[in-house]
């Protein structure tokens, strides 16, 4: 299944095939295979973060409580929309790539982009306010209107989270825009759009990461 | 006295020892039994199927046995089981402590120990205790990490700065024990030692009704005594030169920058208060690394410790 | 006689840049392979140095302050710049397409990458030994870590950007295996190294992300405060050593399964029969690398934790044994009724049954709870990692790079050197690290700079055993050093080994790898159906010439 017959179709490989592969379909699943590896490791980073965010929790359950009002949930949760209506416009860039459009293909991958743009300019709008409270991170925490002990760690938590995530999040429209690019020069067609789809597929697992942090951070606190 | 000493293990001198060193054995011997097999069995192989002949010859030996292959699976989880539950039953008897237990706060910190005793004294680097009484150790520590072990005792816990642990023992003999600190806590770790001194009941006794009374000496004498036990030592000198913190030698009256480019003149005050509350006003040059030895250190320490400082012209 | 084939991976291309920018996996282990070499050099004076020191208690040439940075070093070289990358990146980048009967890995590009971010991460590491030292032990726990000065922040930056190395390496091998193994080779069909390499592979990538976000927020606590490791601020210390170790566990058998993938590869070629029980070896080292995942916790029997959790990660820790004695008992049923030859290598794989068994052992007094709570961080501990770490992992790294060492160079080494060299190697670590065997029972704790006149006997036997281990790898180095331009001409199987690497490819390789694509038509390791002509160049008589 996975393995291939070698010594054939020598004569007819097609030009984005690299030479350790033999088929086009071993080069695919083999890079798909190495996605998913590799958003496995993504998953277990975040993981660790969120295993801190459990830990933390539970021993100042109180003050999570008090602290999680002090986030601001109408932009979280517009956040939120945004981060899933991008993932949409993701998936469709892959399927307009699959029916071979690529005027189709770089409309949906620059309003992914946008998307993820609007994301972080409400993140950073919610940043700002933050920071101006005092509302950061240990040791530059001022804020002082709050009944709870230790509020800061709940902050230190927050931006390690939202920070580390909106890194991601900048990372996969550096990845966006190179696909815009590849897709640009003709790179891709129907029968070859694995960077697109393994770009998807990040995109996706950001997405989701969001929709794991909003609730954790924002509602239950 | 120390004929329970081995080539493996110090002397057993608290009631634990033996059982600890019971189960050490007991490993021991299962170890040496299945390193003898492995080694003999190989050397056996080796010897009776070395290659006679050229290289590239057919063999034609078994490719697995199923039944061996059990066996050595089974067994060794039937001898590991009897070891895990042998080890938990010896580890919960040292985790539970007596009720009569005498209790001593034990304190750690870069880098000495401090032994806080309910008559509401404490020393530092001598932890005296009566033998044959169960005694439990309450320890925090005032910066890093640090652990208190006592070989002869076979009892070891880490001490940590943000909640207590706990260990006790009870000691067989009369005699002096070594303290060691086993977790890495920086430049002096292997200077971090303390003596258990087990000591009759009688000469506990006595010992205590000394300890509460010291008006006898003079502050300067008791406030160097003090610039040791308490360990002040690691952190300064007493010749001039620079270590973790300032030297004492001429440093009272005289006048420091601090960190914040504040002068300020060394007195009574300013030496209290960095012994109280250290980071407030650290001088130029030092790292804010010192402790505060609040509740260790009482107002008549404090004024020994300035006695002494003000004799180091 | 042997001839050396005219165009191969070591010549095609030529030049530097085509080193620096080649995707071949040959040459990326083979630049692993000098890079790890180099480092373990390093770490290896290092030791010397403290073991020079150590002869005696009290200062003897070195502060203090310099002793503490000496054993960090050591300890963060051999851990992350040395060991965890030793042989998966450099014997088995080199090795396991070729097992596999591919002609690369999955992800060429991926795989220099990773080769450059080990680069930048080692350059990074000893950037802070040169702007600062570090004195916090390998382990970085905090709260010291965090209040000591010195360049901890670019260290533990450098242990993040190695992890990336680390998982990128993992990853490519998973992918590989999967999907880039020849026509007719099934998972059962693999050489025990691949299985090895593939469990290994697994460790890497789940393990490896938890110790970067742990590597990260630390430096996010000496850097910016933020206050979770530090107590004064609500934070608790002992919780990175949970997740200090929720990586450095497994990554005891990263750097082990890969060490007992070669044993496996060693016994089966010298003994020239198939690995005993061949599916209960392959499915071991699965089992370890998943119960590796489980255990972290008897790293902390002291901190503090509660009597449940210890009793249930001493119980787990216990049933890593299993499959570790299995594997013991499997390797030495190999030999059974086989042709031994006392090649070099074999020779290794000897010692390597005789010091992984007494360092797994050893294992065993640290799992039994009330045993542990005295051993725990005495010179115990130091003589059983080294035990299973060097005993284990160097003395099977070098087996391996004694037996494809002509594979890659396509000379032999002098066999009279090489055995004087593992004679001395065994004797010098045996010399060393019993002595702190007993010493580590007796009480002596570890990272000591200064220490009680009652050890120093000990110690200066330990010292003298430390000089003749240093003595055989001074041997080695320029034994081997020697043989790359002047052995003798090797031949495509000096061994007369079955895997794809000798049968199907010559020594040097070809760029490509084989001339044909390999298919695999029998069994693991046929020695009982199939004749694999020997080229060694010590053994041929007249006929062969």
């Amino acid at each position: 299944m996975e393995t291939s017959t070698a010594t054939t179709g020598h004569e007819e490989r097609p030009e984005f095939l690299q030479h350790h592969f033999a088929t086009a379909q071993q080069q695919r699943e083999t890079s798909k295979l190495g996605i998913w590896i590799f958003l496995v490791t993504e998953v277990l980073f975040f993981g660790g973060l969120f295993c801190f965010y459990a830990v933390y929790r539970s021993w100042y359950p109180e003050m999570f409580h008090e602290a999680h009002k002090l986030l601001n949930v109408s932009l979280g949760a517009t956040n939120t929309v945004v981060l899933i209506t991008s993932s949409l416009t993701m998936a469709l860039a892959i399927r307009s790539m699959q029916v071979g459009s690529k005027k189709w293909t770089m409309i949906n991958l620059g309003m992914t982009l946008a998307l993820a743009g609007t994301f972080l300019v409400i993140k950073f709008i919610e940043y700002s306010h933050k920071i101006h409270e005092g509302l950061v991170w240990g040791k530059f925490f001022t804020f002082g209107e709050i009944d709870a002990t230790n509020p800061h760690l709940f902050f230190s938590v927050y931006f390690a989270m939202t920070g580390l995530h909106g890194i991601h999040v900048i990372a996969g429209m550096i990845t966006i825009s190179w696909m815009m690019y590849r897709t640009s020069k003709n790179h891709f067609s129907a029968d070859y759009y694995t960077p697109i789809e393994m770009t998807g597929l990040y995109w996706h697992l950001v997405d989701l990461i969001w929709i794991f942090l909003f609730p954790m951070l924002y509602l239950v606190g | 006295m120390d004929t329970t000493a081995t080539i493996w293990m110090p002397q057993q001198a608290s009631t634990i020892a033996s059982e600890v060193d019971a189960l050490f054995y007991f490993v021991y011997w299962i170890s040496i039994f299945f390193l003898a097999v492995i080694t003999f069995g190989t050397i056996y192989f080796a010897v009776k199927y070395r290659r006679k002949g050229k290289r590239d010859q057919l063999t034609s030996g078994p490719h697995g046995h199923t039944g061996l292959e059990l066996t050595w699976s089974v067994i060794p989880t039937l001898i590991v089981l009897v070891m895990f539950a042998w080890g938990f039953q010896v580890y919960l008897k040292m985790n539970v402590i007596p009720k009569d237990a005498l209790e001593i706060k034990v304190t750690g910190y870069q880098w000495a120990w401090i032994f806080d005793y309910p008559e509401g004294f404490n020393t530092g680097g001598e932890l005296v205790v009566p033998v044959n009484k169960p005694v439990k150790l309450l320890m925090s520590s005032l910066d890093v990490l640090h652990s208190f072990y006592v070989p002869a005792f076979r009892v070891k816990m880490d001490v940590l700065p943000n909640r207590y642990t706990s260990i006790w023992f009870e000691a067989m003999y009369e005699g002096e024990f070594q303290v060691f600190c086993t977790e890495y806590c920086g430049k002096s770790h292997s200077d971090m030692l303390a003596m258990v001194k087990v000591v009759s009941q009688t000469d506990y006794e006595k010992w205590l009704e000394k300890q509460s009374d010291d008006s006898g000496t003079p502050p300067a004498e008791k406030g160097k005594k003090l610039f040791t036990s308490r360990a002040c030592n690691t952190c300064h000198s007493t010749d001039g030169s620079k270590s973790v913190g300032p030297t004492w030698q001429g440093t009272f009256g005289s006048t420091e920058v601090m960190a914040s480019g504040e002068k300020i003149t060394v007195d009574e005050n300013y030496v209290r208060e960095s012994i109280l509350n250290p980071n407030a006003k650290v001088v130029k040059g030092f790292q804010p690394v010192m402790p505060t030895f609040q509740g260790i250190l009482s107002d008549k320490d404090i004024d020994a410790l300035v006695a002494y400082m003000k004799t180091l012209k | 006689m042997n001839t050396l084939p005219y165009k191969t991976y070591l010549n095609s291309p030529t030049g530097i840049k085509s080193w620096l920018l080649t995707k071949d996996h040959k040459r990326i282990g083979l630049m692993y392979l000098m890079a790890i070499s180099l480092f373990f050099l390093v770490g290896g004076a290092l030791a010397l140095v403290m073991r020079l020191e150590l002869f005696s208690p009290g200062e003897q040439f070195i502060s203090a302050q310099t002793y503490n940075q000496l054993f960090t070093l050591h300890g963060a070289i051999m851990i992350f710049l040395f060991i965890i990358p030793s042989i998966p990146a450099a014997l088995g980048n080199f090795i396991l397409p070729m097992q596999l009967g591919a002609v690369d890995v999955a992800f060429p590009r991926l795989n220099l990458a990773s080769w450059y971010v080990y680069v930048v991460g080692a350059i990074m590491a000893l950037g802070a030994i040169v702007i600062g030292g570090v004195d916090t032990g390998w382990t970085f726990y905090t709260p010291y870590s965090v209040q000591t000065k010195g360049a901890i922040t670019l260290i533990v930056m450098a242990v993040f950007v190695l992890g990336f190395s680390s998982i990128f390496t993992g990853l490519n091998f998973i992918a590989t295996v999967h999907k880039m193994r020849a026509p007719g080779m099934t998972w059962f069909k693999m050489p025990l190294f691949c299985w090895g390499i593939y469990a290994t592979a697994i460790i890497q990538v789940l393990a490896t992300p938890v110790l970067a976000i742990t590597a990260l927020l630390l430096v996010l606590e000496r850097g910016v405060g933020i206050g979770i490791f530090d107590p004064k601020m609500g934070g608790d210390p002992v919780l990175f050593q949970h997740f200090f170790w929720f990586y450095s566990h497994p990554a005891v058998y990263i750097m082990i399964l890969p060490g007992m993938a070669i044993i496996s590869e060693l016994m089966a070629t010298f003994s020239r029969k198939p690995v005993f029980g061949y599916k209960a070896v392959a499915y071991s080292s699965l089992a370890i690398a998943l119960l590796s995942f489980v255990v972290w916790g008897h790293h902390m029997f002291t901190s503090g934790q509660s009597e449940l959790s210890a009793m249930i990660f001493s119980f787990l820790t216990f049933s890593v044994a299993i499959p570790s004695a299995v594997k013991v008992f499997n390797w030495m049923s190999t030999m059974y009724r086989g042709s031994i030859s006392f090649d070099v290598p074999m020779l290794y794989a000897l010692a390597f049954l005789f010091l992984f068994t007494i360092g797994g052992l050893t294992g065993l007094f640290l799992g039994t709870l009330a045993v542990d709570l005295h051993l725990h961080d005495t010179y115990f501990i130091v003589a059983h990692f080294h035990y299973t770490m060097m005993g284990g992992t160097v003395i099977a790294f070098l087996g391996g790079l004694h037996y494809w060492w002509p594979k890659i160079w396509g000379r032999m080494y002098s066999e009279k050197w090489a055995r004087i060299s593992w004679a001395l190697v065994f004797i010098g670590f045996n010399a060393t690290f019993i002595p702190q065997f007993i010493m580590g029972s007796q009480g002596m704790p570890r990272r000591y700079f200064n220490y009680l006149d009652q050890y120093q006997p000990m110690h200066a036997f330990s010292s003298v055993g430390a000089y003749i281990l240093g003595l055989g790898f001074l041997i080695m180095v320029v034994y081997l050093w020697h043989s790359v331009k002047n052995g003798p001409i090797a031949g495509s199987n000096p061994w007369g080994a079955s895997t794809f690497e000798w049968t199907h490819s010559t020594s040097p390789p070809d760029p490509h790898n084989f001339k044909e694509q390999p298919v695999c038509d029998h069994e693991p390791y046929p020695y009982a159906t199939t004749i694999f002509k020997s080229t060694n160049p010590y053994e041929m008589d007249d006929s062969d010439k």
